[in-house]
């Protein structure tokens, strides 16, 4: 063992003998600077260190039910670049020459062979005698060619009908249902707090399908006189999502003592617009530029919601060319 | 460069908004003499006279107009008759009552302005007065994390916060749940203060009440396996790690790399 | 033994001579010349971990129930996407670290960038010849906002979910052709064909890593062409003329020692500050949402400007042009990028400078300049900080309303303001130098005259 060890110190110290002897040779290139012994032990200690983290995080990694384990991860993996960090910086600073050499900048320009390039292409179309024609055919090309390559891209949705964009799941009679398809009766809806509601056998996962369903105490409900009728008992729906940028309302604000607090409303999270829902969903604070779209309501006998119709005007966020009115189903 | 403006930006900001936070005024109590000699319904009696009774009216009836009051505020509040023990249990051991000025948002108190005694008290008179539902006895240890956090995030998320760390409606703040006792969260459910929905329970049943507040249990002390949770709330105090202590540590080992050794 | 390595390579690709130059290319030694390092080491980091993090994650929006080893969340019906991505987090041995220091990276990427665009800016690097390494630049920090937008909304949490509602309605509110252009990109009406995940996954992974490391290669090519600039603190320093360390022996390891402290930074981020924990937001459904949803930093600028624009959609009768999430979600980044963009050929307009320009201005030195980048800096900043207007609420308890309307008179006051201040202060700083120097001239004529 111990001679094991003599070795190793001798071949350690060996390599450095050897190099001593090439130096100073020949001019050196590389600026000469003082050693720095001391240095160079901390350097050795870092990058040591640097190895042990390394092997921390592999053995970490092996043991099963560690608590805290990513913390050990981090602080194993992270030491150990931080440890290779700090001895690398220490190497620049302390164990290579610090020079300060200079250099030029590269030439600005190269008029003359700008000027071999500009000849090289007038020379190479001497042949030509029809320049425009040629060149007016080659952009057709070039061009035709591109418009086919994105051509299949076309096929990425339907681009040029936007008419999709209004098409909501709700129709007429269809019954508004819970989350896990109950149908949502007249009596179950309360005063004072807000309901989910989806068309019944739909899809809920579209932006068209969510309502948000709140019943008006009576004094308050003051819907324009066309929709009067839209509302059932004071209950009445909206979209649930917001006109403005298509986050779900799923704020309702509703004060329990009316004198001393904000009025009802429906909010949305992501920029706060704010809707009526006692005045068709309008906009009483915040951002969207249109009222969120009111779904007619109905009882039938059993007392089950249902739509009326549809949407009175697009769902969702307003896109370029949105008509105010027409969602459809 | 910005590192250090943005910082400055926000102790300014800090600064100009805290100044009014600590300049709250504190809303004196009336206590009777030698409360500890009266019977519970007399102390309850006395108290609601004292601190209750000019907003919520005398047998609490409610002032449902504003008429002049103590000071400059109006006296305002809605009728106590009918709401029970559990309404007045919720509001005394938040500390939202007794409310300085009735237009003010109420909020958490700490510490509480009575004692448990007084809002013993004043619960059993204010429960005394109609009837009305009693203080709730929730058992979230039978709910439902899983199920709890679908509800939660259906009825309360919108407002609270999906991880229940509060947040703001136009017009009120939302409080943070983080303080909120398991059977203030199943009062508040069937209340609704301030401008809260209120959840009957049809709407969130019993059982789902224990999901609920099991959820909200469990968000006091969420799994943070990733380490450090920095409040929960997502992406803002993110943002304040990658700039206050990422990029000054980089900044800094850069500083220390480019540091000029010969002159 | 190096003279052998060298005697094959050069034998067989004749890159002695390239390979001398390279390592004795100058660096000049400035700290704020590393701040594009550390942005190239942080993507280094990113595409490192994004690798890995591939290996696991399933690009896919079918529907399952989770049973894995989170047990708030058993039972729940999920996506693909997100179900792996809470298996990546809870039951992929590091998974987590390598999650959470790719979100990290991502942060710090973008900081960097940012923190390199600033330095360029306020001493006018950007200036003849180096306009088109600071375009590649700007388009870089063009292409990085989307690539995080986009690893942020693939997880299909409820955060991604608003988050790509907002990107929909953004897409939308383009004039004229926005619908198309969102039933393009997402293939149906919100929340889209179930191949947008794939659509995302692809972008996300593939196209913009590769357009960003074709950048970077067209970046870096183009400095190392024209040189790096300098500041001029010796006589042996001129606009022909560069000095610093070589790449070899002085520059390498400390370039190699920034990169360590990159990862170091990024990892222990990655195992000990928590981001964004996606097990505690759930998965997203179009009829779900919570309060105080936010991008990450280096979208934040856009939430607070998409809050700040007052309720209208503008609209010629029926007919709506322009809705509203355009102006702060669409216009308001491109009218930065194009200001940022047309600065070098302004500023030549402007101060009929049009020579070439190696050494660099301190921020003092070009006053104009400089106040106006403190003034734009100051508009986003304004525009930054409005899109935490709700925690502040939550937070100090101010008004949301009141805080509108501050950031709004901020947004016309202050940039003018800063304009003024900066350009004085700059000013000042220079008269004050003159009068130093002159004060050093008479002293040493006065010893001259003595002697």
């Amino acid at each position: 063992m111990r001679r094991l060890l003599a070795a190793l110190l001798l071949w350690l110290g060996g390599g450095r003998r050897r190099r001593r002897e090439r130096e100073e040779e020949k001019e050196r290139i590389v600026e000469p600077a003082p050693k720095a012994p001391r240095a160079e032990l901390v350097v050795v200690a870092l990058l040591l260190c640097a190895a042990a983290a390394a092997v921390a995080f592999i053995v970490f990694y092996a043991i099963d039910g560690l608590r805290g384990q990513t913390q050990w991860f981090g602080l194993a993996l992270g030491g150990s670049f931080a440890f290779l960090g700090a001895a690398l910086i220490l190497w620049g600073r302390e164990l290579v020459p610090v020079e300060e050499i200079e250099e030029d900048y590269p030439e600005r320009e190269h008029p003359e062979e700008q000027e071999a390039v500009e000849r090289i292409v007038h020379e190479s179309g001497t042949r030509i005698t029809r320049k425009r024609l040629l060149t007016a055919a080659a952009t057709a090309a070039g061009g035709a060619i591109g418009l086919a390559a994105l051509t299949p891209a076309v096929s990425l949705g339907p681009v040029f009908d936007t008419g999709s964009l209004y098409s909501t799941p709700w129709r007429r009679n269809r019954r508004l249902v819970d989350e896990d398809g109950n149908p949502l009766r007249v009596d179950d809806i309360d005063e004072g707090t807000f309901y989910t509601a989806f068309p019944e056998g739909a899809s809920q996962d579209t932006i068209g399908a969510p309502l948000v369903v709140v019943r008006i105490p009576a004094g308050e409900m003051a819907l324009p006189a066309d929709r009067a009728d839209w509302a059932v008992e004071g209950i009445v729906a909206y979209s649930k999502v917001c006109t403005h940028a298509g986050c779900a309302i799923s704020l309702y604000r509703k004060p329990l003592f009316p004198p001393t607090a904000p009025r009802p409303a429906l909010v949305c999270p992501c920029h706060y617009s704010t809707f009526d829902p006692a005045r068709a969903g309008k906009v009483l604070f915040g951002p969207a530029g249109r009222a969120l779209p009111q779904l007619p309501l109905r009882a039938d006998r059993r007392g089950v919601l249902r739509a009326a119709g549809n949407f009175s005007g697009p769902v969702g966020p307003s896109w370029s060319g949105v008509r105010r009115k027409g969602a459809r189903s | 460069m910005t590192g250090p403006r943005l910082l400055a930006a926000l102790c300014l900001a800090a600064l100009v908004v805290a100044a009014p936070a600590v300049a709250q005024p504190s809303s004196g109590v009336s206590k009777p003499k030698g409360g500890e000699g009266l019977s519970l319904r007399e102390l309850g009696e006395q108290l609601y006279a004292g601190n209750c009774s000019s907003c919520h009216g005398i047998d609490g009836r409610g002032v449902r107009s504003p008429r002049p009051g103590a000071g400059d505020v109006p006296s305002l509040g809605p009728s106590l008759r009918g709401v029970g023990e559990l309404a007045p249990d919720f509001y005394l051991r938040t500390g939202y009552m007794p409310l300085g000025n009735p237009y003010d948002q109420p909020t958490r108190r700490d510490p509480l302005q009575f004692s448990d005694r007084e809002i013993r008290a004043l619960v059993d008179y204010v429960g005394s007065l109609r009837g009305g539902p009693a203080i709730p006895a929730p058992h979230p240890e039978q709910g439902n994390v899983a199920e709890g956090q679908q509800l939660f995030t259906e009825h309360c998320g919108g407002c609270h916060q999906v991880a229940a760390r509060g947040g703001f409606v136009t017009g009120a703040r939302v409080p943070p749940l983080g303080d909120a006792s398991t059977t203030q969260i199943a009062e508040a459910v069937r209340i609704g203060p301030y401008v809260m929905p209120r959840f009957s329970k049809k709407q969130i049943s019993d059982p789902e009440l224990d999901s609920i507040i099991a959820y909200v249990q469990r968000t006091k002390h969420p799994v943070d396996r990733g380490g450090w949770g920095i409040g929960n709330v997502g992406p803002i105090p993110e943002g304040m790690v990658t700039w206050f202590i990422a990029a000054i540590v980089l900044v800094m080992a850069c500083v220390v790399i480019g540091e000029r050794i010969r002159a | 033994m190096i003279r052998r390595a060298i005697g094959v390579v050069d034998s067989r690709s004749g890159a002695a001579p390239f390979l001398t130059k390279l390592l004795r290319y100058v660096f000049p030694d400035h700290w704020s010349f590393l701040l594009g390092e550390v942005a190239l080491y942080a993507f280094i980091v990113l595409v490192a971990t994004g690798v890995y993090l591939t290996l696991f994650f399933e690009p896919s929006l079918s529907n399952t129930v989770y049973h894995g080893s989170y047990a708030p969340l058993r039972g729940m019906e999920m996506s693909e996407a997100y179900r792996s991505v809470v298996d990546i987090s809870f039951d992929v041995r590091a998974g987590l670290l390598i999650r959470q220091t790719h979100h990290w990276a991502a942060n710090v990427f973008v900081a960097a960038i940012v923190l390199h665009l600033l330095r360029i800016f306020f001493t006018g690097a950007f200036r003849k010849p180096r306009e088109g390494t600071y375009l590649i630049g700007l388009l870089m920090l063009m292409v990085v906002l989307p690539e995080g937008y986009l690893g942020y909304s693939m997880v299909d949490d409820l955060l991604s979910g608003m988050g790509l509602a907002i990107g929909y309605a953004v897409a939308e509110s383009v004039p004229f052709v926005g619908g198309n252009l969102a039933l393009l990109v997402w293939g149906d009406p919100y929340p889209g064909h179930a191949a947008f995940e794939s659509r995302m996954y692809i972008t996300h992974v593939f196209i913009l890593p590769a357009v960003i490391g074709t950048l970077i290669a067209a970046h870096l090519t183009l400095v190392a062409s024209r040189h790096h600039t300098q500041f001029k603190r010796t006589k042996r320093q001129s606009e022909r003329k560069l000095l610093g360390l070589p790449t070899f022996p002085g520059q390498a390891p400390r370039s190699l020692g920034l990169m360590s402290c990159v990862a170091a930074v990024l990892f222990l981020l990655g195992g000990l500050v928590q981001i964004n924990p996606i097990w505690q937001w759930g998965p997203y459904q179009v009829a779900q949402s919570t309060n105080g949803a936010q991008p990450d930093w280096y979208l934040g600028w856009l939430i607070g400007a998409l809050r700040l624009v007052p309720g209208f959609d503008l609209r010629i009768g029926d007919y709506t042009l322009v809705p509203n999430p355009f102006w702060g979600g669409a216009l308001f980044p491109l009218l930065i990028f194009v200001i940022l963009g047309i600065y070098p050929w302004l500023e030549r307009r402007l101060t009929g400078d049009r020579g070439y320009h190696n050494v660099l201005d301190r921020p003092r030195d070009a006053p104009g300049r400089t106040a106006f980048g403190a003034a734009l800096l100051s508009w986003i900043l304004v525009v930054f900080f409005a899109g935490s207007m709700d925690r502040a609420v939550v937070t100090f308890g101010l008004s949301y309303a009141a805080q509108v309307w501050i950031y709004r008179a901020a947004l016309v006051v202050l940039p003018p303001l800063v304009f003024l201040v900066v350009r004085r202060i700059c000013r000042e700083l220079q008269r004050s130098e003159e009068v130093e120097e002159d004060q050093h001239r008479a002293e040493a004529e006065a010893r001259a005259a003595r002697a």
